[in-house]
């Protein structure tokens, strides 16, 4: 059994048909793509493991329990950063440890010899709005990951960012996802960043979403040190017109 | 005829004894009366937060309580408190609670939906929710309703002490119109706005300390 399994869940807000028998799998230590267009419903899908939507029709299973029996289970980064503006970024970064009960300077001393790693060293008595967009994203990852859940939930995290910064940021994320190898599910729309990052990809059509396809990306890592190959290049294409086809379809 | 601003002066300094025993039960209903709507709005504010059909119940009837007209509440409320300072306390309060009632309200209703998703995917209860995210988002809101709020309660303290109390800078103003003394109208009405700027400046300083993060660079 994988470590998560959705089994034709949908989601339906007000009218609106959002998700329609969504199944998808991800396996432990694997990096999983859900690539799909705006407004598809990929956000809802994140609302619904997370906690923030009861599931309407479906199955959902995590480390091979129902999902409302696991609690605690994902570590989520939400599509804008939602760092809080009023809290400095060292209490940001603490503010996972501080809801599950970790004393303040125990959830300080967890986080402070981490913030090299992300780029943030001297940067803990700022404010959010005192770093650029790619610091604040780091800082939204680094709360994230501190928590030690077993997956990793990232919504569009680089999606806000300027295509220079963001590229950056893929390369280092890139490096630090192969030292630690989180379980990933990453929400994109973004069609190079997902074959450079996943080990397998699930394209959605536009709302209701469905799954249409899946591709796996068997190239070896890194794969953003040098410019993409011709192997990655092959399924960039084809997920292009893969997503190209829904919208001729769905005009 | 409007007496010449040299002869208000003139009459502050020389009736200071009076303006000044009379401006400290004014400051005691304004205060008081306040700190009441305060406390009234903001315990209020988190029942209906956490009970949103109580919110639909009641608001209607807050809303209603602000059609009252002032000038013919005050007087009952005179009449059935009497004169001491428990009328003022009450009109002050019943003047600045719905601004900071709705500022509040509005405040927590503005809170970053990613920010509530976030913690709640980090299993944080309602109460966590509330106390991390949704109160210190409804900071800004409170003290605009707060800057606001602070200049109807001295106008409504003294409204309420013209309508009957023992002292205060409402019964100055009363007893100098009274007796035809337009110049110590005026220096009973400087003395009020001295203090509602004095208060107002209490609550640009709370603002300071309480909403400091806003002004690093970066905003704005
Ligand atoms: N509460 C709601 N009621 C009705 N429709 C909603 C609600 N929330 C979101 N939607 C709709 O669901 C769709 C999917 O939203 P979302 O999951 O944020 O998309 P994505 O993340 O893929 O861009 C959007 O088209 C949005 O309009
Ligand atoms: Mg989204």
């Amino acid at each position: 059994m994988s470590f998560l399994e959705m089994e034709n869940v949908s989601v339906t807000l007000g009218d609106t048909a959002v998700l329609e028998k969504i199944s998808m799998r991800v396996e432990e230590g694997e990096f999983v793509s859900i690539l799909g267009p705006s407004g598809a419903g990929k956000s809802t899908l994140f609302r619904l493991l997370t906690g923030g939507l009861p599931l309407q029709g479906g199955r959902i299973s995590f480390g091979g329990e129902p999902l409302a029996a696991r609690k605690n289970g994902f570590a989520f980064m939400p599509q804008r950063d939602a760092l809080m503006p009023w809290r400095r970024i060292i209490d940001n970064l603490t503010l996972g440890l501080e809801v599950q009960g970790t004393r303040r300077r125990e959830a300080r001393a967890k986080v402070m010899p981490l913030l090299a790693d992300f780029g943030l060293e001297g940067f803990a008595d700022h404010y959010p709005a005192q770093l650029s967009g790619g610091m604040r994203q780091r800082a939204a990852l680094l709360r994230t990951v501190v928590l030690g859940r077993p997956m990793q939930l990232l919504d569009e995290p680089f999606g806000a960012l300027d295509a220079l910064t963001r590229i950056q940021m893929q390369r280092w994320f890139e490096a630090r996802w192969q030292k630690a190898r989180w379980t990933s599910l990453l929400v994109t729309h973004d069609i190079r960043e997902a074959v450079a990052l996943s080990d397998r990809i699930y394209v959605l059509s536009p709302r209701p979403a469905r799954v249409i396809a899946e591709f796996a990306v068997p190239i070896p890592r890194p794969r953003l040190v040098e410019a993409p190959g011709a192997q990655a290049h092959a399924i960039e294409s084809e997920l292009l017109e893969t997503l190209l086809q829904q919208t001729r379809e769905h005009p | 005829m409007l007496p010449a601003p040299s002869r208000v002066v003139d009459q502050i300094v020389q009736n200071r004894a009076l303006l000044w025993a009379n401006t400290i039960p004014t400051v005691k209903a304004t205060c008081a009366g306040f700190a009441l709507s305060l406390s009234v709005s903001f315990g209020l504010s988190v029942a209906l937060d956490f009970m949103p059909r109580l919110r639909r119940a009641l608001f209607p009837i807050f809303v209603v309580s602000q059609t009252l007209p002032l000038v013919a509440i005050a007087p009952l409320v005179v009449l059935w408190f009497g004169f001491d300072l428990t009328p003022k306390i009450l009109i002050v309060a019943l003047v600045t609670f719905f601004p900071m009632l709705v500022a509040l309200v509005d405040g927590y209703e503005a809170t970053d939906r990613e920010i509530e998703d976030l913690m709640r995917s980090m299993g944080a209860s309602r109460l966590q929710v509330f106390r991390s995210a949704r109160l210190p988002s409804a900071m800004p809101y409170f003290f605009a309703g707060l800057r606001i709020s602070i200049t109807y309660a001295v106008v409504a303290a003294i409204f309420a002490e013209y309508v009957g109390a023992r002292a205060g800078l409402g019964i100055v103003i009363l007893n100098a119109k009274n007796s035809f003394r337009p110049d110590l109208v005026l220096a009973a009405v400087v003395i009020s706005s001295l203090l509602t700027l004095c208060l107002f400046g209490c609550t640009a300083l709370l603002q300071r300390v309480v909403l400091g993060w806003r002004d690093v660079e970066g905003h704005r």
